[in-house]
Formats: structure tokens, sequence, C-alpha cells
């Protein structure tokens, strides 16, 4: 198990430093000059000057990116160019939105897919089965800043039961905010759930047709029983990895998301310095979601390895 | 026509999902073309005194705030979206084929694990942040969104082939392949690929459809085409604020996008059923 873990640490290892290398070069090196660049044609020579000085990017290219990587080691992410302010705490005040959004969808997502599909599956072949099927197919299909768009015409126009956007701050109270994010976190978690709606139905028709479940009904368990003794469990393997892999549509998703709801998160964060040709926080957010990314999957396969022994051994 | 050929087209004409995908897609793939040599108005056309009429005869989806035709702007939308998503997938298979093809003919070497490693990377980026360090740097374009998307749409195609492959390197003719001196490389192409076609097929329509869905979100936020080029995720974007009294604007598009998506996901599993009985149960 130790060995697999390391092994394990070793390619997360390189993984982060060939993402941060590649976004370190497609942002500060792609573009030529980025002072240049962030200032415009009408820049003035001291002006350049000084940002470059700013910015650092008077070393070479190596001494740039190994600068960049320890800064942000020790939390020192750069200094935003057009706010004036630390990206760090730019970052810091909008994960509160951010991350919590995230962490709602995917529960949301959770609680709505296992449900039906362990419904759907234990039922296959009935009306129910078929119309979850139908249902999570239409899920998938459904442009999510669309359905976002479609339920703050419902909800907040015509019901009037949300706000139609933006965010009312934790200081306004936990339910106060949790509802402000709730519309957002349904359009987030729908296709998601449908997903995973779908590969729980799947991955448990698979494992109920394996031998250990016929000698579990032989043994006289009930079908329901069986299910869930022995089925569950063992389905929720492929079901634990999509998790893990919608990860990153959740956090790439609530940067649309974000925008329909005119939320302050990461992903207005990121529109707002593209306009702004601020490419330092653009670098420190995209870094971010990628290093989040890969982390969240490293845990899913440690998980596995916890969950499924015969994994460790195949690495 | 042969036996089997004959079996196979009876099988899809039964298969309702095949058919009615099948269906959906030629709708929205004919009015993209026809939208080439007729749209019912001009679109490049303002008719100010015509904004946001809700649908009526003479617009049979109304107009938006600059008075064009909606059903126009749909169909020309049409010509984008599936111009992005299909030069997206030809890229994703056009690179990601030879390397899953080459991955697998070198297996366990150092090539196959730096292809593969090379692909879990890529898939830590998802097609928006790609999109969002191209826009960054080059600004937005349809361009730019054809290439955050084909880039994801890479380790997607190697790892699918990869995976095929591998099944039927063990197979006896292409060991009798290789007794007869052909190389890994003629053997990929002429053994190995024209058997992971159907799979690649399968893919290929999936991830179409899941280029559709990510160009309509790219140029709903403004990374993807720029106007005066329709797009449905734009036209969806300058719906939004007129949702409350306009909500044709918004309602239009997005079926666009949802019918074509749905029609594409259909025929998918439709064709992953009829090339593979065995699948049949797997479902997405």
């Amino acid at each position: 198990m130790l060995r697999y873990v390391i092994k394990r640490l070793l390619s997360l290892m390189i993984s982060l430093i060939v993402a941060s290398a590649v976004i370190f070069l497609a942002i500060e090196v792609v573009p030529g000059d980025p002072a240049a660049y962030m200032l415009g044609l009408n820049a003035q020579e001291d002006t350049l000057a000084a940002l470059r000085e700013q910015l650092g990017l008077n070393g070479t290219i190596a001494q740039r990116y190994g600068d960049w990587i320890s800064g942000m080691l020790v939390g020192d992410f750069g200094t935003s160019y057009t706010y004036r302010t630390p990206v760090v705490e730019m970052i810091r005040e909008r994960m509160w939105i951010s991350l919590p959004l995230a962490i709602y969808a995917l529960a949301l997502s959770t609680l709505i897919a296992f449900p039906a599909g362990i419904w759907a599956a234990s039922k296959r072949g009935s009306v129910t089965d078929i119309s979850v099927m139908g249902v999570t197919q239409l899920g998938v299909a459904i442009p999510n800043f669309w359905f976002a768009m479609l339920m703050v015409l419902v909800f907040a126009i015509n019901l009037r039961w949300f706000s139609a956007g933006g965010f009312s701050g934790w200081d306004s109270g936990f339910f106060a905010a949790v509802k402000s994010l709730t519309l957002p976190a349904i359009a987030l978690a729908l296709p998601q759930a449908s997903i995973l709606a779908r590969v729980m139905r799947s991955s448990l028709l698979d494992t109920l047709s394996e031998d250990f479940i016929r000698t579990a009904r032989a043994k006289g368990l009930s079908k329901r029983q069986a299910l869930r003794r022995h089925a569950l469990r063992n389905a929720l393997i492929p079901v634990l990895t999509i998790i893990g892999l919608q990860f990153s549509f959740l956090m790439a998703g609530a940067i649309i998301i974000e925008n329909v709801f005119f939320l302050p998160g990461l992903g207005r964060l990121v529109f707002q310095s593209i306009s702004a040709r601020d490419l330092i926080v653009v670098e420190s957010v995209v870094m971010l979601l990628v290093f989040a990314v890969i982390v969240v999957n490293f845990a899913v396969d440690i998980a596995y390895a916890f969950v499924d022994p015969r994994l460790r051994v195949q690495g | 026509m042969s036996a089997a050929e004959i079996s196979l087209r009876k099988a899809a004409l039964r298969s309702r999902s095949l058919m009615i995908g099948l269906v959906l897609t030629l709708v929205f793939a004919g009015g993209a073309l026809i939208s080439f040599l007729w749209t019912p108005y001009d679109i490049l056309t303002l008719d100010i005194a015509n904004k946001i009429k809700l649908p009526s005869g003479a617009h049979p989806l109304g107009t938006d705030h600059f008075g064009r035709d909606i059903l126009s702007m749909i169909m020309v939308g049409a010509r984008t979206s599936i111009a992005v998503a299909l030069v997206a997938v030809g890229i994703g298979m056009g690179l990601g084929v030879p390397l899953g093809l080459a991955a697998a003919a070198r297996k366990g070497t150092f090539l196959d694990e730096l292809i593969m490693r090379g692909n879990d990377l890529v898939f830590a980026f998802p097609s928006l942040l790609i999109a969002i360090m191209i826009t960054a740097v080059f600004g937005p374009s349809a361009l730019n969104a054809i290439i955050a998307i084909g880039v994801f749409n890479i380790p997607v195609f190697a790892r699918l082939t990869r995976s095929g492959a591998l099944s039927l390197w063990t197979r006896d003719y292409i060991l009798s392949a290789r007794v007869a001196g052909k190389g890994a490389a003629r053997i990929s192409f002429e053994h190995i690929l024209p058997n992971v076609t159907n799979l690649l097929i399968v893919q290929g329509t999936i991830q179409f459809s899941l280029g559709i869905l990510a160009e309509a979100g790219l140029s709903y936020v403004g990374l993807g085409a720029q106007p005066p080029i329709p797009s449905w995720g734009r036209m969806l974007a300058d719906s939004q604020t007129m949702i409350s009294f306009a909500p044709h604007m918004a309602i239009f598009p997005g079926m666009a996008i949802l019918l074509t998506v749905l029609g594409l996901n259909l025929m998918g599993d439709g064709l992953r059923d009829l090339f593979d009985p065995k699948l049949r149960k797997v479902g997405r």
C-alpha cells in the first residue's frame, strides 16, 4: 500500500510540475512581453519598465518560473496589476463562494443520482427505469447555463422564490447565503447527476449479475438484502472515479454558472481579469483550478486503493 | 448486399433511439446546410421596427432585440456549432488515434507511459480552462474555441484507441501478420485501425455532442465566435437581460442546443447497440 501511495505521489508531483510549466509558458512566454500586452499599444516606455520590474520580467525564463513557483509555495501569488492587491487575497475572498458552490453542487448531484440510479437498476426494464433513463438523457443534453436561465425565469422572475443573482454574503446569515447559492448549485448539479445516475445504474446492473450475488440469493437473502449488503459496495468503484472526474467539470462549469448568476466567485474574477488583461490573476486562478483537479483525482485514486485491494497491485 | 448487411440495416431501422437521433441530427444539419443558400430573413439586416416580436406567422420563432428573425439566426448559428464541434472532433481523432495506436503497439514502454501520462495531464485542463488561457493571450475567436475543445478531445480518443487496440494485439490474426513480417506501424493501420473504427464512430458522435455544448458555453461567456457571426451561445447571452419580457429569445436557441445534443447522444447510443449488442446494458 505504501509503495502504491508513494508511486502515485510521485506522479502527482510530476503532473503538477508539468502543468505549471504549461501554464507559465502559455501565459508569460507565448505573448512575448506580458507587460506590453497588459498595458496595450499606447504604453509609455517608463511605465512598461516599471511594470516589467514589478512583474519580475527582467530575469531569464527559468528564473521567472522558479520565482513564480517558490512564491506560490509560500502563498505569494503576485500582485494584481489592475486591482493593485495581492492575488492571494482576491482568491481567498472569492474562494468562499466558488468552493461552497462546488461542494453544494457535488452533494446535490450525489443525493439525486444515488437513489435514482439504484432505483432504476433494482427495477430494470420497468416504467421507473425507463423514465429515469429518459430524464437523465435530457439532463446530459441540456446546457447547464440555459437551464440556469430558465430557472431564473421561473423561480426568480415569476415565482419570486429566489433572487435572480448576486450573493448575499456569509455575513447575512448561513441560510440566506445558502439560498443565494441554491439555483446555481442545482444548475451545476443537474447534468452531473444525470451522468452519475446512469453510471450508478449500469455499474449496479453489472454487479447484480455476478456470481457472488447469486450465492447471496441462494443462501436465502432477499433481492433487496443482496443489493444492500453485497452489490452496492462493489458497484461504488466506477461511481467514485466519475465523482472524481466530475470535480473538474464542476470547477469549469462553475466559471460559467457564476456568470449567469452574477456571483462574485473565481469564475467572475477570471473573466474580469481577461477583459482587464490582468495576466497575473488569470495565471494564478487557472493554476489553482488545475491544482485542485489534479489533487482531487489523486485523492480518488488513493481512496480507491483502500476500497479495492486489487488496484494496489496493478498500480 | 450481403445477408449481414441486410440484417444490420434491419436492426438499424428497428432501433428507436438511433432513428430519433438520426432525424434530430439531420434536421439541424439540414438547417445549417440550407442556411448557406436561403434563410427566411437576412440575419445581417437589422429591422428595429420589428424588434422583440413574439412568434407569429411572419416570424415563426419571433425576432430579437435588433429585429432579426430568430429562426434564421438559429439556422446560421447551427453552422457555427457544427463547424466548431466537427473540426474539434477532427483534431481529437487526427492526433489522438495515432497516439493511441502507437501506445498500444509499444505497450509498457517509455513511449506508452509518456503518451498516457500526457493524456492524464490534458484531462486536468477542462476545455474551458484551455480556452481561458488561449483567450487571455490571443483574444476570443471561434478558432480559439476549436483549439480548446479539440485539444481536450485528443486524450479521449487516444485512450479509447489504446484500450481497443490492446485487446486486438493478442489476437491470432495479428500474430500471423507479424509472422508474415509486417511491422508494428503497418499492422496498426492495416489491421488494428479498421477494427476500432466502430468504437471511434460511437465516441466521435458523443464528442461531437459535447463539442456543441462546449462551444455554446464558450460563446455564451464571450470566448467563442464573435459577432456578427451568430452562435447559439451568443444568442443566449444576448437574451439574458431581456428574459423577463422576451423569454422566446432565450427559449428557442436553448432548445436548438438541447435537441441537437440529444439527437447526437441518441444516435451514439443507437450506433453502439448496433455495432456491439454486448455493450447494450452498459449505457452512459
